[in-house]
């Protein structure tokens, strides 16, 4: 709101206090309901925010934030001094596209396939089957493939018997991003279907009526109706996922790696994990973390550009 | 039949042919190569769909296997013996029993202190003649977009405000989540003024307003989200792993990934049995634990499922 218009409907001033103070006064339930939901967010989301100073510091509990040694940017130079970095970086990168490669356009094809089954109790029994893993706890989904793809379990010993030597599924460097994309792709496709389910709906079906009159068969109705129709939701879908391009999903991670694929499966998630939570160095982990919070953001900003170029609305 | 007679009405008459239209993208005058698509389309779907429901229900029918089948037949579906003997196990050790309780406890206490949070923020917020209210909007929406990271989030709950070590550093730090507590919003801005406007006249206060008039009208909104926290705290082990400090105070999830995951055999906890007790089958324990972590999820789903859709529904039309 404008300055000018603020003060025309309040006053300025004094004026502007005692209205202030009525209008509180008046509202003053609503005010009080706010409490625990403002300091939830206070607490909880912008203290971590200002807490981001200790990555520029050298924290020591006892001190606190504010008294501890001040260090700059320390611990950005020693990150980039590791030469490490770069495996944490390209671990993340490469999970992550082979991830957006591999789950982004899953549940879009489900979704189209699933939009040309005309038996309706067909759909609803599929669509019930398809939505139940989203609802199963990444720990019991590790723990399902623990057992199938372990060395006891079924699918271990099949393909032994087919390819006449043995994959070890768990411990494989080789196999373990093609695991992690794979129980993924299981968990969440069917739930993604949803949404683009729910913007298939909103189709005009005369556009299809009247594309048959013209003689249009089924690929071309999916073509020039459809997937037109789809479109803004996968743009926007697509804007989202790439704010979190560096997420690779840390609490699925951590179940998953072990000392055998350590070489692929540390991440910079991972590696944040590690260093912060379990060996207690705060202001290092916390500097990295701010660099990937960073990236984040920019991606989702130009994700968001590139989708305004395209001429969709985009995120905002 | 019904059905068939609303699909068969758009019939065209065309340069002579009839043509039959039906209510979806499919019309009944098909080529062949669209019937081929059709096969191909239900088979693949069909395949989908058992892949995802297969490696449950293998799970399921292995647990009631004895260990000795587990260990000699290769790969089975179905035991040819059926046997108790992994529940009897799950059920006689503390540990998992205990776990389970907590479990519970934690969904039940988080569940309602998410949605006391998220009810008591949305409903302000939906006012628009509230002052301020632009500045708590772009507070909630600048916070899904940037957040501290993990390790300041983690210092601030474990040392700055103290609750490592309890239950209340699983409970507060998710108490609301910003995206359902805009959806909330939403659709509490929807409900017509008229009704909260007579409310006030009859001399309720905003808060009576809420509690008997809004609450028992979004109903079926507050049980959609309310699933979907209960489901997000039944499910969650790593706010447990990293606050948690007392073993007796874990969660089922956390028990079940060190079971499986670190591979830790729970010895401690079998020196405590009955020293008649046979040893306890390992693989078919897996099996049965993860049985025990999935059954309320699963008896649940059915009945919720439509809440759970309609939920991502609305979030996906108005969000």
């Amino acid at each position: 709101m404008a300055r000018a218009e603020r003060q025309a409907m309040y006053g300025k001033g004094k004026e502007y206090w005692r209205r202030l103070l009525i209008d509180v006064a008046k509202n003053k339930w609503l005010y009080i309901m706010l409490i625990p939901g403002v300091i939830y967010f206070l607490v909880f989301k912008y203290l971590p925010m200002w807490g981001i100073i200790i990555g520029f510091e050298n924290y020591a509990p006892f001190l606190g934030p504010l008294k501890s040694e001040w260090r700059g940017l320390y611990w950005f130079q020693r990150f980039f001094a590791t030469r490490k970095w770069w495996d944490y970086l390209r671990n993340t990168l490469v999970l992550s596209f082979m991830s957006i490669i591999l789950t982004f356009p899953a549940p879009i094809i489900l979704a189209l396939m699933l939009n040309e089954i005309r038996n309706i109790h067909f759909k609803k029994i599929t669509q019930t089957l398809l939505y139940v893993p989203h609802f199963i706890s990444i720990v019991i989904v590790v723990s399902i493939t623990y057992v199938i793809f372990g060395a006891d379990g079924i699918i271990y010993k099949l393909t032994t018997q087919m390819l006449g030597h043995s994959i070890d599924y768990l411990g494989d460097p080789g196999v373990f991003r093609w695991m992690i994309v794979g129980q993924s792709i299981w968990k969440e496709t069917g739930w993604g279907t949803i949404i683009f389910l729910a913007a298939l709906t909103n189709v005009d079906t005369q556009l299809y009526e009247a594309a048959m009159i013209d003689g249009a068969n089924r690929a071309q109705r999916l073509w020039h109706i459809t997937l037109p129709a789809i479109r803004s939701t996968v743009v926007l879908m697509l804007v989202l996922r790439m704010g979190s391009v560096l997420d690779t999903g840390y609490e699925h991670l951590i179940l998953m790696s072990n000392s055998l694929n350590r070489s692929v499966s540390q991440t910079l998630d991972v590696f944040v994990y590690q260093n912060g939570i379990v060996n207690g160095q705060y202001s290092y982990t916390t500097a990295v973390g701010l660099m990937k919070s960073l990236v984040s953001v920019i991606m989702v900003v130009s994700a968001n550009k590139v989708a305004h170029m395209l001429g969709e609305e985009g995120l905002y | 039949m019904a059905k068939k007679d609303k699909q068969e009405i758009n019939s065209v008459q065309l340069n002579g042919k009839t043509v039959t239209i039906t209510n979806g993208p499919v019309g009944v005058y098909r080529t062949a190569g669209s019937v081929v698509f059709d096969i191909f389309n239900y088979l693949i779907i069909t395949l989908v769909a058992l892949t995802t429901v297969l490696p449950i229900i293998y799970i399921i029918f292995n647990s009631f296997a004895t260990e000795l089948e587990l260990q000699t037949r290769s790969m089975f579906i179905i035991p040819h013996t059926w046997s108790l003997d992994a529940y009897r196990y799950i059920f006689a050790s503390n540990k998992i029993l205990r776990s389970f309780g907590n479990s519970i406890l934690i969904t039940v206490c988080g569940t309602a202190i998410n949605l006391f949070c998220t009810v008591t923020m949305a409903y302000p917020l939906s006012k628009k003649y509230l002052r301020g209210r632009s500045a708590l909007h772009n507070m909630v929406i600048i916070s899904m977009f940037f957040s501290g990271g993990m390790i300041p989030g983690y210092i601030v709950v474990s040392s700055w405000l103290g609750l490592r070590g309890t239950y209340w550093a699983l409970l507060l730090p998710g108490a609301i989540s910003a995206y359902n507590m805009m959806i909330v919003k939403n659709f509490f801005a929807g409900i017509p003024q008229e009704l909260e406007e007579s409310a006030h006249l009859d001399g309720c206060n905003d808060l009576t307003t809420l509690a008997r008039i809004v609450l028992p009208l979004s109903l079926p909104v507050l049980a959609t989200f309310g699933l979907f926290y209960a489901v997000g705290h039944w499910n969650s082990y790593f706010g447990a792993m990293i606050y948690l400090t007392d073993d007796k105070m874990y969660p089922l999830q956390l028990i079940l990934r060190n079971i499986i995951v670190t591979a830790e055999a729970s010895a401690g906890d079998m020196s405590l049995m009955d020293p008649n007790f046979v040893e306890p089958p390992k693989e078919s324990i897996k099996m049965a634990v993860i049985v025990v972590a999935t059954v309320p999820i699963m008896c649940i789903y059915p009945f919720l499922q439509k809440y759970f859709v309609k939920g991502v529904m609305v979030g996906a039309l108005k969000g």
